[in-house]
């Protein structure tokens, strides 16, 4: 592997300017005669907008214009619109509702967005944005699904009656029926999974510049696919049309899922700065974040598993409802149908599924893509499900899940999937030993007599990254492609770039594609940089979302150094006077098979660039662009084990130990994917024990701020202990399968299986506060 | 507007301002010092940690008038001359950082526990003072091995200079 290749633990190239405070954030930047926007939100869920008076605004000092929805209609910049279509399982297509870049006539949440104050000063800005009288009509508003769906509830968009937006279905009902029928034990269960804010720790900002001499528009923007944001802005919002749009995404401070959409502000400052000519910048503040950023999960369901005489799981039957607020953001038709009910067959052997989803419109913030985007709700489903069963059957959690575990590769599931590998028990086995559970019962009693309350609780998680191939997610409504591109281009003293559609904020990209590039021909990674996150700089591409960075992006890579590779050898073959299939690339040189003649790396790009001496008929330089379009999904696995203590005066749950042990295949930099592990536990940690977005039944939103959402603190959490199983994707030509999400997906359900062992009762929710927890011990008592 | 004067990184730095500018805003747009974020609005997440006077202080909870004739040390200037501060290597060394926008409070944090507490650091001790920084991308396991490790390195260094 060497000391830069791939499977080296290599500290990361970026990491100088972030810890030197050179990183360059959207809000960093600042052009000349810059100014500040704020937005003007509604503060009431539901209202008709009566009226809009700026007037007084608009004389405020600095302030240099305030404009509204019905100019930007005017201007005919187009309505927010969600990328994939659904359709019902009567075959009606989803019901999307009209989404204003800025209200015209009515609001649906608290922080739609409803005119723009551009001003000298952010603080200007904000003071007459506080003199922007509206009168409103306030309607009823509904906040939760339940409500949404009752007889009678206010309706909120016209073009979906009842507020359903879909009534979908996978797999086959009448089979799972027949088996839960013909089962020796059912097991029920009703899931609630909570709505979580996402909470980059760097708010949301976009900076619009309009060149009239030129008309044409730059979009700095915390993006986490600047290509995407484009096409859509030119293609459905009508901002611009591309060759007159230059999106780029520069240092980004996280993103989570919450930066992949492209929301009212980039396109509203956009237009903002040609209709005042002057650059417009907007940063969100936390609040703001909050109210506006797309929130994550959302869903209850009710779950029947059957089990035949032997505990085998014969049958799995779901019907979901999710919350996807007040208008569908751009990937939410998807989050709940193909990113989740695809993945309810788990690790296990289920002949029969069905899944019913319905999604509803409330009057709160879009709900879309979070850190695992409907994998984490199928895993805790599941992982909850297979937990309560084996209660129940008095079995170990363990042995009921080895039982059924899919042993033979590929594995066709019910629901679309097609597994291509996996070890479920080895990742089972390690985290069993790594957890110590053969000696849990002695802790278990240690902690009793100290009066503590101990659990333990695993979950054996899948998921479906690197998502995948355009024909299939197209045939499913995606309306992308989702492939990746790469371009190596390199200099003709033999340094290299790598142009990648990928986007890193906090992947450490610049680091990971350089240990690829680094491997294949053996030249220091100081020597290659890899640029992104500039629509003028690299070619089209998907960015970065669903773990699909590595699997995706880098092979894109690999199919572009396979091209560069067989240029170089081309040219050393021809100056060394050698058969071009006699020749390798080793440590920086080409060099003819068994000889000691070689060719320096950068004698060839040279070679390449003066073309003084090419093979006859070749084109000179050396730079060659691939696209790749990925063959399957990839699957990574493991399973995780939580050990807790409760303290039954108060509830609080002490996380003893967190286990993880994951399959990603392989694995370019076991410092990075650590660090990406840690990062999904932290949030999968916080849904299971802090973290919960809460509206007041008039969706008024009552977390707001972090004084009032929970995020994990550092004395929240344990060191972790993790181990890789590693067993190759044969569906890309670096075998690894994604790890960004994984611990996102299956830490939630390990935590709640944890808590409810060592408190002896299974009903708990999300989050699990002491309060909630000690709510549940006196229930149960 | 009133005139705001500061010694920032070893510089006599001034800058006019309203009376109710945050000093962080001071120091990001007026003195033009990136490095310091805005992550809230409510003195909670720590990207605005900057040392003022020798300790460290949210710049989000300080106005920018209150501050003037205070000496500032931001994440720009904590290495000096040197290539990195122990801390920002350690930082970088156990993979302590992602998307790097906590980072600079995290490190500035990290200097003044150390320089509090030099030497006698535990797990435990770190994740208590870690307290008011919030970081969403490492779960803290890789920041809290970073300031051990530092701290160990700093106490080391300390020995070997008596």
């Amino acid at each position: 592997m060497g000391v830069e290749g791939i499977g080296a633990r290599v500290t990361r190239k970026e990491d100088k300017r972030f810890l030197t405070g050179k990183g360059r954030y959207t809000d960093d930047m600042t052009v000349p005669g810059m100014k500040y926007a704020y937005f003007v939100r509604s503060p009431h869920a539901h209202a008709k907008i009566v009226n809009i008076d700026v007037s007084a605004a608009k004389s405020m000092p600095g302030v240099i214009d305030v404009l509204d929805g019905r100019q930007l209609q005017a201007d005919g910049i187009g309505n927010l619109i969600c990328g994939w279509m659904i359709h019902s399982k009567d075959g009606s297509p989803m019901k999307m509702g009209a989404w204003r870049p800025l209200a015209v006539d009515t609001v649906r949440y608290v922080g739609d967005a409803i005119a723009i104050v551009v001003a000298d000063s952010s603080g200007e800005a904000r003071d007459a944005a506080e003199a922007v009288v509206i009168d409103y009509e306030v309607l009823p508003a509904v906040a939760d699904v339940a409500a949404a769906m009752q007889a009678g509830a206010p309706q909120i968009h016209p073009e979906a009656p009842g507020n359903l937006i879909y009534d979908w279905q996978i797999g086959d009902p009448d089979a799972a029926d027949r088996a839960i029928a013909a089962a020796a034990h059912v097991t029920e269960i009703d899931i609630v999974n909570n709505r979580l804010s996402p909470n980059p720790m760097e708010p949301r900002a976009t900076l619009g510049i309009y060149d009239s001499a030129e008309d044409h528009y730059t979009c700095y923007t915390t993006s986490q696919n600047p290509h995407v944001a484009r096409l859509v802005m030119s293609a459905f919002y009508n901002v611009a049309p591309e060759n007159k749009l230059r999106v780029i995404a520069p240092d980004v401070g996280g993103g989570f899922g919450s930066k992949i959409y492209i929301y009212p502000e980039e396109i509203v400052c956009l237009w903002a700065s040609k209709k005042t000519n002057v650059p417009v910048k907007w940063t969100s503040d936390r609040t703001e974040a909050f109210l506006t950023d797309a929130h994550g999960r959302d869903h209850i369901s009710k779950v029947k598993m059957a089990f035949d005489a032997d505990h085998r799981i014969t049958a799995l039957k779901v019907d979901t409802i999710a919350n996807l607020g007040a208008y569908m953001s751009l990937f939410s038709s998807a989050v709940p149908t193909y990113l989740y009910a695809t993945l309810l067959s788990g690790q296990y052997a289920i002949p029969a599924i069905h899944a019913n989803v319905r999604t509803v419109y409330t009057n709160t913030v879009p709900v879309d893509a979070y850190r695992g985007a409907g994998r984490p709700e199928a895993t805790y489903l599941l992982e909850r499900t297979m937990e309560t069963a084996a209660r129940e059957l008095g079995l170990s959690p363990a042995e009921l899940r080895r039982k059924n575990f899919i042993r033979s590769f590929p594995y066709q599931t019910p629901v679309i999937m097609n597994y291509d590998a996996g070890n479920y028990e080895a990742s089972l086995d390690a985290a069993m030993q790594a957890a110590d559970w053969s000696g849990f019962a002695t802790r278990r009693s240690e902690a009793q007599a100290r009066g503590k309350k101990r659990g333990i609780g695993m979950s054996c998680y899948i998921e479906a990254c690197g998502i995948a191939p355009s024909a299939a997610v197209g045939s499913l409504g995606a309306g992308v492609g989702l492939w990746e591109s790469a371009e190596v281009r390199v200099n003709a003293v033999g340094t290299i770039e790598v142009l990648t559609g990928s986007h890193s904020h906090g992947q450490g990209h610049e680091t990971t594609f350089a240990q690829l590039v680094a491997s294949r021909l053996g030249v220091p990674i100081e020597s290659i940089n890899i640029v992104h996150g500039d629509t003028d700089k690299v070619q089209m591409g998907m960015g970065t979302y669903g773990s699909r960075s590595g699997a995706v992006g880098m092979s894109a890579i690999v199919k572009a150094l396979d091209k560069v590779e067989a240029k170089a050898k081309k040219i050393a073959a021809h100056l060394m006077e050698a058969d071009e299939s006699d020749i390798v690339i080793e440590n920086g040189e080409l060099k003819i098979a068994g000889t000691d003649k070689t060719l320096p790396w950068f004698q060839v790009a040279l070679a390449a660039y003066t073309a003084h001496n090419l093979p006859s008929g070749m084109e000179p330089g050396l730079k060659e662009t691939a696209f790749y379009d990925p063959s399957n999904f990839t699957f990574p696995a493991g399973c995780y084990i939580a050990e807790v203590e409760v303290d039954p005066e108060t509830g609080e749950t002490d996380i003893i130990q967190f286990v993880a042990a994951d399959d990603f295949g392989n694995i370019i930099n076991p410092l990075i994917v650590e660090g990406q592990v840690h990062g999904g536990l932290a949030q999968g940690i916080g849904q299971a024990l802090l973290e919960g977005v809460h509206y007041d039944e008039n969706g008024q939103l009552l977390t707001a701020s972090f004084m009032d959402y929970a995020m994990p603190r550092a004395d929240d959490l344990p060191s972790f202990k993790l181990s890789h199983q590693n067993t190759p994707c044969p569906s890309n030509p670096l075998g690894i399968k994604g790890c960004g999400e994984a611990g996102a997906i299956g830490s939630p359900p390990a935590l709640i299986n944890a808590i409810t062992d060592a408190i002896g009762t299974n009903r708990l929710t999300m989050p699990a506060t002491s309060m909630k927890v000690w709510q549940a011990m006196h229930a149960a008592h | 507007m009133t005139k705001v004067t500061l010694t920032v990184n070893g510089r006599t730095m001034s800058g006019e301002c309203e009376d109710r500018t945050l000093l962080v805003h001071f120091i990001r747009e007026k003195l033009g010092l990136t490095g310091t974020h805005v992550g809230c609005d409510t003195t909670q997440c720590g990207a605005c940690v900057i040392h003022m006077d020798g300790r460290s202080v949210k710049s989000c909870s300080i106005l920018a008038v209150q501050a003037s004739g205070s000496t500032i040390t931001t994440i720009e200037g904590l290495a000096g001359q040197s290539e990195l501060h122990p801390v920002q290597a350690a930082f970088k060394e156990h993979h302590g950082l992602q998307c790097g926008f906590c980072t600079p409070g995290m490190v500035m944090t990290a200097v003044d526990m150390i320089n509090r507490h030099g030497g006698s650091l535990t797990e435990e001790k770190v994740r208590a003072e870690l307290d008011g920084n919030i970081c969403r991308c490492t779960g803290y396991h890789n920041i809290v091995k970073a300031i051990l490790a530092a701290d160990a390195e700093m106490a080391s260094g300390r020995q070997a200079a008596e």
